[in-house]
């Protein structure tokens, strides 16, 4: 996965050049000032410009940036030094490609779990990329009903292409595992509020998407199928991606038009991906403002109006046609 | 075209209209003959996709299935155009198969136990399930939770129907929440995997059976086994993904023969309510 995309090259040369002048410029010999104030100018309207009309495939490749914040380099920066790491589905092994563990935000005190994806190759392979096998779900199933003993709430984050396709995957239950999730889920007594911070990959992201509130990152997606994999099936071509990303309404804002989600977070200008501080700070913002007022509710009330949430989903028409007309 | 019309397409070299050939042993089928005997292959037993009204005559008691909900119709939320426009492809499977979705809900009773069943049409837009199959199937889940009566599902689909997008996805997290309160209510619901049952509905409400069925050699998995090949750069052992193949691995309950799975359901379901009085 390269590291820049087509559309913000301009932008990148340009930070390259500010860069160059900069250190021409600290070396003391001349003063580039008003040189490097221009082109930052310049860089800046720029940057509005690109990513204030990102396309939706565009959307879907900076919601998969190599650099994009992963729920570990959240965790980082929202909890330090104070989060424990929990492993393991206690039934086959540890799910690289799910973390979890209790932390603290906002002064509440959370379990966490996410998926996980790396910043290069190796680290990527480590991860398996992001894509879960039965066993990430069970282990966070583990984790959500742990939490439901101890009345703390859940934080997750969702950023995966999908749940993995494999034979291991497959004859240890993938489907039982995802499917175990949203029913379990839908009966979990503590609060759970849901950040989709990159890839919303279809089943295998919303095995961990039922929540009291599900919040998406301004350059994010969620879909029931990869552009490319809806390309692949729909067009025989996966080069359609762009036409399928259009189709799919995979956006963050049309999400939110269509009640999927509650909210969408702002990103910095070019991505969280560009600033992961400004990322997290946005998360602190949303678990402080929702946090307590899902704390105050009863476990009744919690698995009754999150039921009531995905039961609405949806779009149908009950009229009886004049079929005999 | 769509991967549903590649799989339904009858092969070239048969007349669709009078024969079918086996899918396993390629044995030429008269129709006829196939509709009497439970679209069983006479040569090597093989489960033939089973047509929606002959399913639902097999596992209830005669004349007593009443259709709910039939008008429950989809809409186009996305206004989605492929080859197609979602609309065209629509109409062209409620033309084709005389029904107005890919699922088929009703009351009926077996072996005099009234119940409700659901009936996936894999002839409809390969049995995907967009807002109308999670919404009807939530339906009956929840009179079956109110009314004490126990739920069936057979399910046959490819998965989610990407023409409805991010709704069809959401369908998965609403028809198994529903499962879970009938799970609370104490009201068994069976579910029955037909071939082939993949993707979306795999990883929702067909896994989540109080007891599981697979019919006889039915393709059943998350993923479809041209992804795995494709991912994994291997060939796919033989066998992998059919019935047997979950038994094995713990994932249904039985495999079940069609001429018995009538008496099958209905014995379980006798013994699931025995005590429970629903």
């Amino acid at each position: 996965m390269p590291k820049e995309f087509e559309f913000e090259k301009s932008i990148i040369e340009l930070e390259a050049r500010i860069r160059e002048l900069q250190v021409i410029s600290e070396s003391g010999k001349v003063d580039l000032s008003r040189e490097i104030q221009a082109i930052t100018d310049k860089v800046e309207a720029l940057k509005i410009e690109v990513y204030g009309s990102l396309e939706p495939w565009q959307i879907a490749q900076v919601a998969r940036h190599i650099n994009r914040p992963s729920t570990l380099d959240l965790i980082k920066i929202l909890c330090g030094e104070e989060f424990v790491e929990l492993h393991g589905d206690r039934l086959f092994g540890d799910d690289t490609a799910i973390v979890s563990g209790l932390g603290s935000i906002a002064d509440h005190k959370v379990m966490i779990i996410g998926h996980q994806k790396g910043h290069d190759t190796e680290e990527n392979i480590y991860r398996n990329f992001g894509m879960p096998h039965p066993e990430g779900y069970r282990k966070a199933l583990r984790m959500m009903r742990t939490a439901e003993r101890f009345g703390l709430p859940i934080v997750i984050f969702i950023d995966t292409p999908g749940a993995f396709p494999g034979i291991g995957a497959e004859e240890r239950g993938q489907s039982d595992a995802i499917a175990r999730n949203l029913a379990e889920m839908s009966d979990v007594g503590v609060p759970i509020l849901c950040f989709v911070t990159g890839e919303g990959g279809s089943g295998g992201a919303l095995a961990i998407g039922i929540g009291d509130r599900v919040f998406m990152f301004e350059f994010s997606v969620y879909s029931v199928i990869s552009a490319e994999g809806c390309a692949a099936i729909l067009w025989n071509d996966a080069t359609k991606a762009k036409e399928a990303a259009n189709a799919l309404k995979l956006r963050a804002t049309n999400l939110l038009e269509a009640g999927i989600i509650d909210g969408i977070l702002p990103e910095p200008l070019g991505g969280a991906h560009r600033n992961h501080q400004r990322a997290a700070e946005e998360i602190v913002k949303v678990i402080a403002a929702h946090l307590p007022i899902l704390k105050k509710m009863t476990r009744e009330e919690l698995i009754e109006n999150r039921y009531k949430k995905f039961r609405s989903m949806g779009r149908f028409s009950c009229e009886e046609e004049l079929e005999n007309a | 075209m769509g991967w549903f019309d590649k799989l339904t397409r009858p092969r070239r070299d048969v007349p669709s209209d009078l024969w079918k050939k086996c899918t396993r042993c390629g044995e030429v089928l008269l129709i006829k003959d196939l509709a009497k005997n439970l679209y069983l292959c006479s040569k090597c037993d093989q489960h033939l996709r089973m047509p929606l009204w002959d399913r639902i005559a097999l596992l209830s008691d005669d004349n007593s299935f009443v259709e709910i909900n039939r008008e429950i119709r989809s809409v186009d939320p996305l206004e989605f155009v492929d080859s197609k426009s979602y609309g065209e492809r629509l109409k062209e499977s409620i033309a084709k198969t005389d029904v107005n979705e890919a699922v088929t809900t009703g009351r009926a009773a077996i072996e005099g136990q009234p119940y409700l069943l659901g009936v996936m049409n894999f002839e409809f837009m390969g049995g995907s399930m967009g807002s109308v199959v999670g919404e009807k199937l939530t339906r009956i889940l929840e009179i079956g939770a109110d009314e004490k009566l126990p739920v069936v599902i057979v399910s046959a689909s490819g998965g989610a129907r990407m023409q409805e997008g991010i709704f069809s996805l959401m369908q998965m997290g609403k028809t198994s929440a529903a499962i879970k309160r009938l799970n609370r209510a104490s009201v068994p619901y069976i579910s029955i995997m037909t071939d082939p049952t993949t993707g979306g509905v795999s990883a929702s409400f067909a896994s989540l059976g109080d007891v599981n069925i697979a019919e006889p050699g039915a393709l059943i998995g998350f993923a479809g086994p041209r992804v795995i090949e494709q991912t994994i750069r291997q060939k796919l052992p033989e066998g992998f993904q059919r019935a047997e193949f979950l038994l094995e691995h713990g994932m249904v309950d039985c495999v079940v023969h069609r001429r018995v799975l009538k008496s099958s359901v209905a014995r379980i379901i006798r013994y699931l309510t025995a005590c429970t009085g629903s």
